[in-house]
């Protein structure tokens, strides 16, 4: 079957199967900044951007949001042009293996739309859907205040 | 201190930007030409014979291309350890058996147009079993009559005690001075068995690798490895195929920490491209990761001291019996460095009996995993300590200062005990253990702290521990790293190296290291690393090596570097070498500041009176180790109605030498300490009574999450050693090794009583706490 979707802000019809996982789909047609840790729904690698909520792609059936608005990290800034988000990243040194990075940029996107200005907590529990195993956390949390403060004193 | 232009600065790391705007490419994300996925059928059993296997009908079925089983290879063991040649592993693995020994060994393999179509022959594939008795315990395989788990050709490809017909994969027996001299001078005697459990390294990345045929028909392997070069010459090894028609590349990789630095994939997927001239990818499942992966080894270890009034350790035996599972994979060296990366820090203790035994069993296959043998040696060591200064009534800070080693000081252990063979004598150069642990102590307010049982609400009791350690840089004597490097016309650098980065930023420190020596930004030296056809060796990212090691290599290879621009501007400048100097990007005459910059050297000598290429290549070897040292520190909450741990305070200290890049170096530290902390508290495999793992998903096997994080410091002491480049030792693996004994000693402050076993299960402690 086909649909249509808004992908980082680009109209893209897409072929797929009725079964198919959006995760897989995205993959498939060159979104391969949607990474793949579990495939359960657990480590959040897969995170994107669904009408602005973060969201697990593995657990979605494509056909489920044909005519959605999805947003991948590659939407929010390119390597020629970064978000401040993915600047503050690189600045605190929060990424280590990056395996897991397009997913915290993603989330932190979503929470600094809704609290520009969040507490360490809610930090915490905005970020607690996805794993990192190289950088305990620590350096990504200041990474986010790092990349409110910028947003902020961009605005 | 010195005044350097790029070490010791916290310079952004070179690839974090590509991975934060997620245009880096991992393996997978490699697009291939009609890549075939490959899925594999795992043996239900932990120990079985194959009678009969019969693929013709998943051969049949659509889109499946080709399935391989042990019928259509050759018979070749290997081990799948990526470790220097000869490896000091058993040679106990064929790539398909006709015997599975856990639950996941290897069985089929299927090669088909789609995933579902692999999966559909899968279950099209009929087996016969004749079902072994299987063994689980490690003490209960050393028993006679127990089922014997390598019993055909298995063999050590170095002469070291191997004893497959009595399930041992490895045996390690040192003694230093008389133990039981040693016994009988003490007052009194600290005797204590610890366990700890099997650990996934849960890399996000699963483990995956693609290979194909090139245009020029070469086989090209990209993968998820920490060691490309052993990779290579493992597949080469293992498939008989020529190894200068093989290429290895490592692509961004989702971390390692020991997992990656297994040949676990390669050797497949090469298989397959060999056989079906098509490009093949393979990736695990999360539940694979788990089960099939490789794991830290589950390890028991008996320790036992004599010690005077005053605390002085008179006598040391210590007897591990380690897990490792259906295969011996680091099975001697895992064991070894148990002793030899931590007997050295007590190196006043004169009398020392050391045993270990790797034994296999019906269970998971154990690997390297960060801290390797002395995260599990170290559990008991510090909780020892900790016990000897309670009985002694000594502050266990000021206890350390007084024993542990110090610069100048050596231990016979380093020498008694290597890798598979006598270690290397060494001397401590640089040790700020004690500034570690004035540090520490200050950040936990140890002083204020400790021994309080202070009671925050009803039932819930607060404590704090400490604990040490120390590992090493590189194996010394063994390990190997080069570099190339050649100057552009605008007097940029390239930076071709073997070494792997995985995720730690040795690309970024690396070119730091050259960038210093070079007097220019980092941003000047463009690092190519880990593909086997363009870059020179290196034995890859393990055992604490790339900044020391490979860091050593490429500073070498920057100072010949430097020499040849100077000889080139002496000509330019019209001066000797000897009195020009690299000053931020210029050659200058330090007698009359005349100068010329980096482009018109590398312009001249590519187009003007030159006509040479500047470049030069370097090798590095280590005759030492240094060790880096820690002190970690924890403050923890005890639940006494449940027996539930919360962590309120978690503090590390760390000498790595000069830090070359600070924040990378803060973040191994405190990636490894949040790693070690959940393994402390609740990582492990939980089995059925038939050696199936239970709890092989994220679901069940619980790593923490960012809102479990407590109050996290961590602070580098620097120190200078001396033979590491610009004073650097290593950073990668320490943190790991101090959060379970910290947390233990700590819970001990609040409740007086001693986790002698990981995970640190409510349950557990519960237990304990009620006298159950």
């Amino acid at each position: 079957m086909t649909g249509t979707f808004y992908i980082n802000n680009e109209e893209k019809i897409l072929t797929f199967e009725g079964g198919d996982i959006l995760l897989n789909t995205l993959r498939k047609n060159g979104y391969s900044e949607v990474k793949n840790g579990c495939h359960e729904g657990e480590c959040g690698a897969c995170m994107i951007l669904l009408d602005g909520m973060p969201v697990n792609s593995c657990k979605i059936f494509t056909a489920a949001v044909i005519e959605k608005k999805i947003t991948t990290v590659g939407g929010l800034g390119s390597i020629h042009e970064p978000h401040l988000i993915q600047k503050a990243f690189v600045e605190m040194g929060a990424v280590q293996c990056g395996y897991c990075t397009p997913a915290f940029v993603l989330t932190t996107h979503a929470l600094l739309n809704s609290k520009p200005l969040p507490t360490d907590e809610e930090i915490k529990d905005a970020l607690d859907g996805i794993l990192c195993r190289c950088t305990g956390y620590v350096k990504i949390i200041d990474a986010v205040k790092l990349a409110a403060q910028k947003i902020n004193a961009h605005e | 201190m010195n005044n350097y232009r790029t070490i010791g600065r916290s310079v952004e790391k070179s690839d974090a930007l590509a991975l934060a705007t997620g245009s880096s490419l991992f393996t997978d994300d490699h697009r291939l030409n009609d890549c075939l996925p490959v899925k594999i059928l795992r043996s239900p059993h932990a120990h079985a014979r194959i009678i009969n296997i019969d693929v013709r009908e998943a051969l049949s079925m659509p889109g499946v291309v080709d399935i391989i089983t042990h019928k259509e290879i050759k018979k070749k063991y290997y081990t799948t350890a990526g470790q220097g040649y000869p490896e000091p592993s058993p040679y106990d693995t064929l790539l398909f058996d006709d015997v599975v020994r856990y639950v996941g060994d290897f069985v089929a393999m299927v090669a088909a147009e789609t995933a579902e179509q692999a999966e559909e022959a899968i279950r099209k594939i009929k087996i016969e079993y004749e079902v072994l008795s299987p063994v689980f315990d490690p003490e209960k395989a050393l028993e006679p009559g127990a089922a014997v788990i390598h019993d055909k050709e298995e063999f050590h490809p170095i002469p070291v005690p191997y004893k497959p017909k009595e399930n041992i994969a490895a045996e390690v027996k040192f003694a230093v001075g008389d133990f039981q001299k040693g016994l009988e001078e003490a007052d009194f005697v600290v005797e204590e068995t610890y366990n700890s459990d099997y650990a996934s390294h849960a890399c996000i990345e699963p483990h995956v690798a693609a290979s194909y045929f090139d245009d020029t028909g070469r086989l090209v392997i990209i993968t998820a490895t920490q060691v490309p070069f052993h990779a290579r010459r493992i597949v080469s090894q293992v498939l008989d195929y020529p190894l200068k028609k093989i290429r290895v590349i490592k692509p961004r990789i989702g971390g390692g920490f020991g997992a990656k630095q297994e040949v676990l994939l390669e050797p497949y997927v090469a298989l397959f491209t060999l056989r079906t001239k098509r490009a093949v990818k393979l990736i695990y499942e999360r539940k694979e990761e788990f089960q099939s992966g490789r794991q830290r080894h589950p390890m028991q270890v008996k320790l036992k001291m004599g010690v005077k009034n005053n605390g002085e350790i008179t006598a040391l035996s210590m007897d591990n019996l380690m897990n490792t599972g259906a295969y011996g994979s680091h099975a001697l060296t895992v064991l070894s460095n148990s002793g030899s990366k931590t007997l050295p820090l007590l190196n006043k203790i004169k009398n020392i009996d050391f045993r270990g035994r790797s034994v296999y069993t019906n269970l998971p296959v154990g690997g390297a995993y960060r801290g390797y043998g002395a995260t599990q040696a170290y559990f008991a060591i510090n909780q020892h300590i900790d016990m000897i200064c309670r009985r002694t009534g000594q502050d266990m800070l000021e206890y350390i200062k007084q024993w542990h080693i110090k610069p100048g000081e050596t231990s016979d252990v380093f020498k008694a005990l290597g890798e598979g063979k006598e270690g290397v004598e060494q001397v401590v150069n640089s040790c700020k253990l004690d500034e570690c642990i004035d540090r520490g102590a200050e950040l936990i307010d140890w002083y204020k702290k400790r021994g309080q049982k202070t009671e925050t609400r009803p039932d819930f009791f607060r404590g704090v521990g400490m604990a040490v350690s120390m590992q090493g840089s590189g194996i010394p004597m063994i390990d190997m790293a080069a570099a190339y490097m050649k100057m552009n016309d605008d007097g940029s650098f390239n930076l071709d190296i073997g070494a792997t980065d995985i995720g730690t930023g040795s690309d970024t420190i690396l070119a730091q290291i050259a960038a210093e020596v070079l007097d220019v930004e980092t941003e000047n030296i463009m690092v190519l690393s880990s593909d086997t056809d363009r870059t020179p060796f290196d034995v890859g990212a393990y055992a604490s090596s790339t900044t020391y090691v490979s860091g050593g290599a490429v500073k070498k290879c920057a100072e010949k570097i430097k020499e040849q621009i100077l000889n080139v501007a002496s000509g330019i400048l019209d001066a000797k070498p000897g009195q020009l100097k690299l000053a931020a990007g210029k050659v200058v005459d330090t007698k009359n500041n005349k100068h010329c910059t980096l482009e018109e050297i590398a312009m001249n000598s590519l187009y003007g009176s030159g006509l040479t290429q500047i470049q030069a290549e370097a090798s590095h070897f280590v005759e030492q180790s240094p060790p880096p040292f820690i002190a970690q520190f924890a403050e923890v909450e005890v639940d006494k109605k449940t027996g539930k741990i919360r962590m309120v305070k978690f503090v590390s200290a760390v000498d790595c030498g000069q830090a070359i890049n600070p924040k990378l170096a803060e973040g191994q530290i405190e990636g490894a300490a949040v790693n070690g902390i959940t393994y402390a508290l609740f990582e492990g495999f939980h089995f059925t009574a038939k050696g199936q793992m239970t709890n092989a998903s994220f679901w069940d096997y619980k790593i923490w999450r960012s809102n479990d994080l407590p109050e996290m410091e961590t602070v580098i002491i620097p120190s200078d050693e001396k033979s590491g480049p610009f004073g650097a030792k290593s950073v990668g693996e320490i943190g790991i090794n101090c959060p379970a004994p910290a947390i233990a000693n700590a819970v001990f402050d609040a409740v007086g009583v001693r986790l002698t076993s990981m995970p640190f299960t409510p349950e557990k402690l519960y237990k304990l706490i009620n006298h159950e």
